[in-house]
């Protein structure tokens, strides 16, 4: 069961989506967030949905995949949904002690949960064609003039890029000790909560010893391997700026402008 | 002086808390390899040949004696870079030593610290990869990958490196006989085809044999250093050094002394072993 968990969850493919620079996905992204709360009405959220069906439609991953996505928060969503429905003031259209239901809380509940969706499924759709070590070096580049600032933005990304290599790793290995412990009689399915957590003691004890042992050995054979830090560092992958990337942010760009344009209408 | 390592009087103690005294592991240890050459170092646990590899890689700096490294001294801070640039090093649990999340990455990892062109590191990253005949898995998840095949991705990062020297520190302990064989293949392979200088420590006997020298460490000293063919013949001495001989050996000894009858106990290969064994029968 431990080793369903995926971290990130890339599909890899050969789209055009999956092509586009993930640095340019990244600004993308984020600039497709703030696209969502700039749109207030329902024709730019036509616009915008008909954009994103597009993208899904290149990248050629299943719809069914993408609204699974969405499970997970659909909590939330409602939970915001509610909020914005009983509590915005305005003019009243039904009313049961404090509980109240105005026309305007309807309209924010509805965009709300509009825009909620659209950015999981976005932001989703960014890690769906993006492998794990793109995103890292596409971040690493995004924010690489932050390190005139002597921001640590290298060791960030260096940080990132082994946590996801030994995910895997560690999750194996725990694995392992729950076993080595269950055949030494160790129960963790039964007792009330307290009991339960303190029977992971025993997994997580082993799992940080090792954890440690491990990052020492990794560090010395990183050393060994002449790692120095960001110092004359170059790098194999080489970002380019393709023809897919040029056009993906000029239709992007006309799909901003237009939903500005349509702000001005309320549209 | 055509040595690429050169030791004298090597000394390594482990530090320990205030109060106690030093555990000492080398004892003074004199050595000379030369470039080119293909040196097994066998010793049984604590016997200090681990501590010996690390002291040729500047991961360790002598407490007592000199390490030079292609005439460096390792103990000189400067050197430390250089010295880990001419002596590459493997170690024993593949999990511990792969970077990146994807195989080719990891390959590049240590060209792309030297600070290589990229073009020149795609080129190396790819004949590395061939060499060791896992070119076909260089998108995989390391985690993926069998022990074995993990070994070989990092023995392909040190081929890459270039260097005039690797260090393997009990590559095959964590490996299933299929693993060691494919490990021991590569090993060989750095040695004849790229012309590589390589030390193999290991508490395999039937590894050293296919090395041209084996150096025995015991209790923090040199015990023997020499053909495999004059070391394995030894075989009172290797035992009193809690080191097994290699079984074809054994075989031999073992019905010499039984029977007395004036065997040649030099057989290396289970071939030669068997052909002593044919004319003893005859």
């Amino acid at each position: 069961m431990l080793r369903d968990i995926t971290i990130g969850q890339f599909f890899p493919g050969d789209s055009a989506v999956h092509r586009l620079d993930p640095r340019v996905k990244i600004v993308l992204t984020i600039a497709f967030i703030v696209l969502l709360f700039l749109a207030n009405g329902p024709v730019s959220y036509a616009i915008i949905l008909a954009f994103l069906g597009i993208i899904i439609g290149i990248s050629r991953i299943s719809p069914k995949m993408v609204v699974r996505g969405l499970r997970p928060v659909l909590f939330i969503v409602a939970l915001t949904a509610a909020l914005n429905l009983f509590y915005t003031p305005g003019d009243y259209i039904w009313q049961w002690g404090f509980l109240h239901i105005s026309r305007e809380g309807i309209r924010t509940a509805v965009f709300m949960v509009i825009r909620l969706m659209l950015l999981i499924i976005a932001t989703s759709m960014l890690t769906y064609t993006t492998s794990p070590i793109q995103l890292t070096d596409g971040l690493e580049r995004l924010l690489s003039p932050l390190k005139k600032l002597h921001a640590p933005v290298h060791e960030l990304s260096m940080m990132m890029s082994i946590a996801l290599r030994f995910i895997p790793t560690l999750i194996e290995e725990t694995e392992k000790i729950i076993s080595a412990q269950k055949a030494r009689g160790a129960d963790f399915e039964s007792g009330n909560l307290v009991q339960r957590a303190r029977a992971m003691i025993p997994i997580l004890v082993p799992l940080f010893i090792s954890a440690f042992r491990r990052a020492d050995e990794l560090a010395t054979a990183m050393e060994c391997r002449l790692y120095r830090g960001d110092v004359g560092r170059t790098r194999m992958r080489q970002l380019g700026i393709a023809r897919v990337d040029i056009c993906a942010l000029a239709v992007f760009a006309l799909v901003f402008a237009a939903v500005i344009a349509l702000r001005q209408f309320d549209l | 002086m055509s040595d690429i390592i050169k030791t004298e009087n090597l000394q390594y103690a482990y530090p320990v808390e205030e109060g106690q005294l030093a555990v000492p592991v080398l004892k003074g240890v004199d050595l000379s390899i030369k470039r080119g050459e293909f040196v097994a170092v066998l010793g049984h646990n604590g016997s200090g040949k681990s501590t010996l590899a690390g002291c040729f890689n500047a991961i360790r700096l002598p407490t007592g004696g000199v390490c030079y490294v292609d005439m460096m001294d390792t103990r000189d801070e400067n050197n430390t870079y250089e010295v880990r640039k001419t002596v590459a090093m493997v170690f024993q649990n593949p999990d511990n030593q792969l970077v990146a999340t994807v195989v080719e990455e990891d390959v590049a990892f240590a060209l792309e610290n030297m600070g290589v062109p990229p073009a020149e590191i795609r080129k190396r990253v790819d004949e590395a990869l061939r060499a060791v005949d896992m070119y076909e898995y260089r998108h995989q998840a390391p985690h993926r990958l069998s022990g074995g095949q993990k070994q070989r991705v990092a023995i392909a990062g040190v081929i890459a490196m270039m260097p005039r020297c690797v260090v393997l520190d009990e590559p095959t302990a964590m490996l299933d006989p299929q693993g060691r064989r494919e490990v021991m293949d590569v090993v060989r392979e750095l040695n004849r085809k790229f012309g590589i200088t390589v030390i193999l420590i290991t508490h395999h006997m039937d590894e050293a044999v296919q090395a041209g020298r084996v150096v025995v460490m015991h209790k923090g000293n040199v015990l023997m250093d020499g053909a495999p063919r004059d070391i394995f013949t030894q075989v009172d001495t290797l035992r009193a050094a809690s080191l097994t001989v290699p079984q074809t050996i054994e075989v031999l000894y073992d019905l010499d002394r039984a029977d007395g009858e004036n065997l040649p106990i030099d057989a290396l290969s289970v071939d030669a072993c068997a052909d002593i064994l044919e004319k003893y029968l005859a």
